[in-house]
C-alpha cells in the first residue's frame, strides 16, 4: 500500500497520480476537513486526522504512527512547502532516507526514483533506500490524471497520540492577502522584465501592457536583485512559478533559474534584442529588437483599436 | 546572540548544463561558483539580526576545499568567522549532511542556526529539519521574514499570498527564502579581511547515503519552434494580432 499526504490543491492529485503507477493500493491521509473526489484517483481509504491547526511536529507524527499501524510501503507527499516539511520530519521519526521532487519511482530493493534537480533543469536517477521509502512530488512535474475506475474512498477518523512538544513549533496566527491583488501565480497574462528593461523607470511600460491585457508584472532574479522590482514580483527558481496563457518575455536572457519558473506557461512571446538569446529559442514567438522601441508601439497599436 | 549560517557552493549555471563523461556531475570547468541564492540571504540576515541584537555570526559550508571561497565571501559581507567541513568532492546526501552539520556545531553554544530553505542544487528540502532534530531544538521552514524579541523569533511565511506566522523559543533552527532581504555587496576591507581570515577545517567521515545518486540526466529539450513576428517596432500590429489569435486580448 501507498500512502499519500493530501493537502487543498492540484499538487495532491499529481502526487496521488503518481502513487498509483506504482501498481498497489493507495490510500490518503489528511488533516482537518474531509477532502473530496479523492476516491476519482483511486483512493480507496481517507485516514482524517483530528487536528485542524498547522503544526508540523503534531502532522508528521501523526502520519509515523499510520506508517507503524498500516506498514505502507511508502508515504508520497506532493512537492509543496508543508508537503516537503512535514515528510522531513516523519524521515526523522522513521530514521529512513527521503527524496524530493521525484517524478518517476520504481518499487524494488532498492527503490529506482528519478528526481529533479536545479528545479528541474536537470534530472537525478537515484536508488532509494530505508525501511520505509520517502518521497516527495515534483510540482507540476506529472500531470494529474483520474484513475480508470472511480470508487468511492471510505473516511477513516484518526486520533493521534501527541504530547506538547508535538506543538512548539505551529501557525500561530495567519495574515491574509491584500484584497484584489492579482497574485503573479494566478494571472492569465505575465509581462515580465529582465536586465534589458534597463532600470525600475523602464517598468512603466510593462506595468502598462500588462494593465491593457489585465495581467502581472513580474521579473527576473537579475531585476529584483537590483532593486528594480520587489521581490515578490521575481519568476524563477527562488521566487515564484507562473502558469498563464501568455507570458511576455521583455529583455529576459532565458537563464536556468528563470526558465524553472516560466516552464508552466502555455505559450511564450519573447521581446529581446538579440535572437540567439536562450529565451528566443525557447519561446513561441518572437520579436527581435529594442524593447524601449517595440513595447511602446505594441501599447498605442492596443490603444488604437 | 551567537548565530550559524550554513551555506552550500553551488555553480553559477547560466542557460544550458552540461554533464561530466561520468553523468555523475554537472561539468563546472567553465562555471563560476556562488553560494546558494536562498543562504546567501541567510548570511545577510545573520548580519542583520546581529546588527540590531549584538552578538557573533559564523559561516559553515560542507565541501570540497574550494568551498573555502565561499565562505571568504561570507567573511567578506561581514560574517565573524567560518568552519570549513572538507569533503573529498564526493556528494553527502541529505542525512549524512545533516549528522556531519551536528558533529561540528552540537554544544557551541549557538541560539540560532539559520539555513537556506533548499540548495539550488540537489534541492532535497531536509537538512535543517534533520539538523534540528538532531540537536533537539524546533525548526521552521522557508521562512520570508524574522524578528528577535526576549529570547524568542517570529518568523513569516509565505502562504497563498498571505502569511503563516510561527512563534518559536530559541536557540532554533530556521531556513529562509530569497526575498526575506536584498543581501549586501561585500566591502573592501571585508574582502581584505576575509582573504587573510584563518578557517577552523575538519574532515568529516561520509556516512553511507540511503539516497544514492546513479547519475544525473540533462532533460531533453523539445527543438525550437518559435516564429519570429517581425523585427523593432513595425512587428506590433503582427503581435496584436497574436494576442487577439490567443484570446488575450479583445
Amino acid at each position: 500500500m501507498i500512502l499519500v499526504f493530501v493537502e487543498p490543491g492540484d499538487l495532491s492529485l499529481e502526487a496521488l497520480t503518481l502513487a498509483r503507477r506504482l501498481g498497489r493500493l493507495v490510500e490518503a491521509v489528511a488533516f482537518g476537513e474531509a477532502p473530496t473526489g479523492l476516491g476519482a484517483y483511486g483512493v480507496s481509504r481517507v485516514h482524517l486526522v483530528q487536528l485542524d491547526e498547522y503544526a508540523p511536529g503534531a502532522w508528521s507524527r501523526s502520519i509515523v504512527g499510520l506508517v507503524e499501524s498500516l506498514a505502507p510501503d511508502a508515504v508520497l507527499a506532493a512537492g509543496s512547502d508543508r508537503g516537503q516539511e512535514v515528510l522531513a520530519h516523519a524521515a526523522v521519526w522513521l530514521d529512513a532516507p527521503m527524496a524530493a521532487n521525484c517524478v518517476a519511482a520504481e518499487p524494488g530493493d532498492p527503490w529506482l526514483v528519478t528526481r529533479q534537480r536545479w528545479g528541474g533543469s536537470l534530472l537525478e536517477e537515484a536508488r532509494l533506500h530505508g525501511p520505509v521509502r520517502l518521497l516527495t512530488v515534483a510540482p507540476h512535474g506529472v500531470v494529474a490524471e483520474p484513475a480508470a475506475e472511480s470508487a468511492a474512498a471510505t473516511v477513516v477518523p484518526v486520533t493521534p497520540e501527541l504530547d506538547e512538544a508535538d506543538f512548539v513549533v505551529k501557525v500561530g496566527r495567519r495574515e491574509e492577502p491584500a484584497a484584489g491583488t492579482v497574485q503573479l501565480g494566478d494571472a492569465r497574462v505575465v509581462v515580465g522584465g529582465g536586465r534589458g528593461v534597463g532600470s525600475a523607470e523602464g517598468f512603466a511600460v510593462l506595468e502598462e501592457l500588462a494593465g491593457l491585457l489585465g495581467g502581472a508584472v513580474g521579473g527576473s532574479r537579475v531585476v529584483t536583485n537590483l532593486g528594480w522590482r520587489p521581490h515578490s514580483d521575481q519568476i524563477g527558481q527562488t521566487g515564484a512559478r507562473i502558469a498563464p496563457e501568455l507570458y511576455i518575455a521583455c529583455g529576459v536572457s532565458g537563464a536556468i533559474q528563470h526558465m524553472v519558473g516560466c516552464k508552466g506557461a502555455k505559450r511564450i512571446l519573447a521581446i529581446n534584442k538579440d535572437p540567439q538569446a536562450p529565451i528566443v529559442t525557447r519561446a513561441d514567438y518572437a520579436v527581435i529588437g529594442d524593447l524601449a522601441e517595440i513595447l511602446p508601439a505594441v501599447v498605442a497599436e492596443l490603444k488604437g483599436r | 546572540m551567537e548565530i550559524l549560517v550554513c551555506v552550500k557552493r553551488v555553480p553559477e549555471t547560466g542557460a544550458r548544463i552540461t554533464l561530466t563523461a561520468d553523468e555523475r556531475e554537472i561539468d563546472t570547468s567553465y562555471l563560476g561558483f556562488t553560494i546558494s541564492p536562498h543562504e546567501e540571504c541567510a548570511v545577510e540576515e545573520a548580519l542583520r539580526l546581529v546588527e540590531a541584537h549584538g552578538g557573533s555570526t559564523t559561516v559553515l559550508t560542507l565541501g570540497p576545499a574550494a568551498a573555502a571561497e565561499q565562505l571568504r565571501n561570507a567573511l567578506a559581507m561581514g560574517i565573524g568567522s567560518g568552519i570549513l567541513l572538507e569533503t573529498d568532492g564526493e556528494e553527502f546526501d541529505p542525512a549524512a549532511t545533516a549528522v556531519a552539520i551536528v558533529d561540528a556545531v552540537r554544544d557551541r553554544g549557538f541560539d540560532l542556526f539559520l539555513f537556506g530553505n533548499e540548495a539550488a542544487d540537489s534541492g532535497d528540502y531536509q537538512v535543517p529539519v534533520r539538523v534540528a532534530a538532531a540537536l533537539g531544538l524546533p525548526c521552521v521552514t522557508g521562512i520570508k521574514g524574522i524578528a528577535v524579541d526576549g529570547g524568542r523569533a517570529v518568523a513569516r511565511r509565505e502562504a497563498s499570498g498571505g502569511w503563516e506566522v510561527f512563534d518559536v523559543p530559541l536557540p532554533a533552527v530556521i531556513s529562509v527564502k530569497e526575498g526575506i532581504n536584498l543581501p549586501r555587496f561585500p566591502s573592501l576591507p571585508g574582502r581584505l579581511r576575509a582573504k587573510k581570515a584563518d578557517l577552523e577545517t575538519s574532515t568529516p567521515a561520509r556516512q553511507a547515503p540511503g539516497l544514492e545518486k546513479v547519475r544525473l540526466v540533462v532533460p531533453t529539450e523539445e527543438p525550437s519552434a518559435v516564429q519570429i513576428l517581425g523585427n523593432g517596432p513595425d512587428a506590433a500590429p503582427r503581435v496584436v494580432e497574436v494576442l487577439r489569435e490567443l484570446g488575450v486580448v479583445s
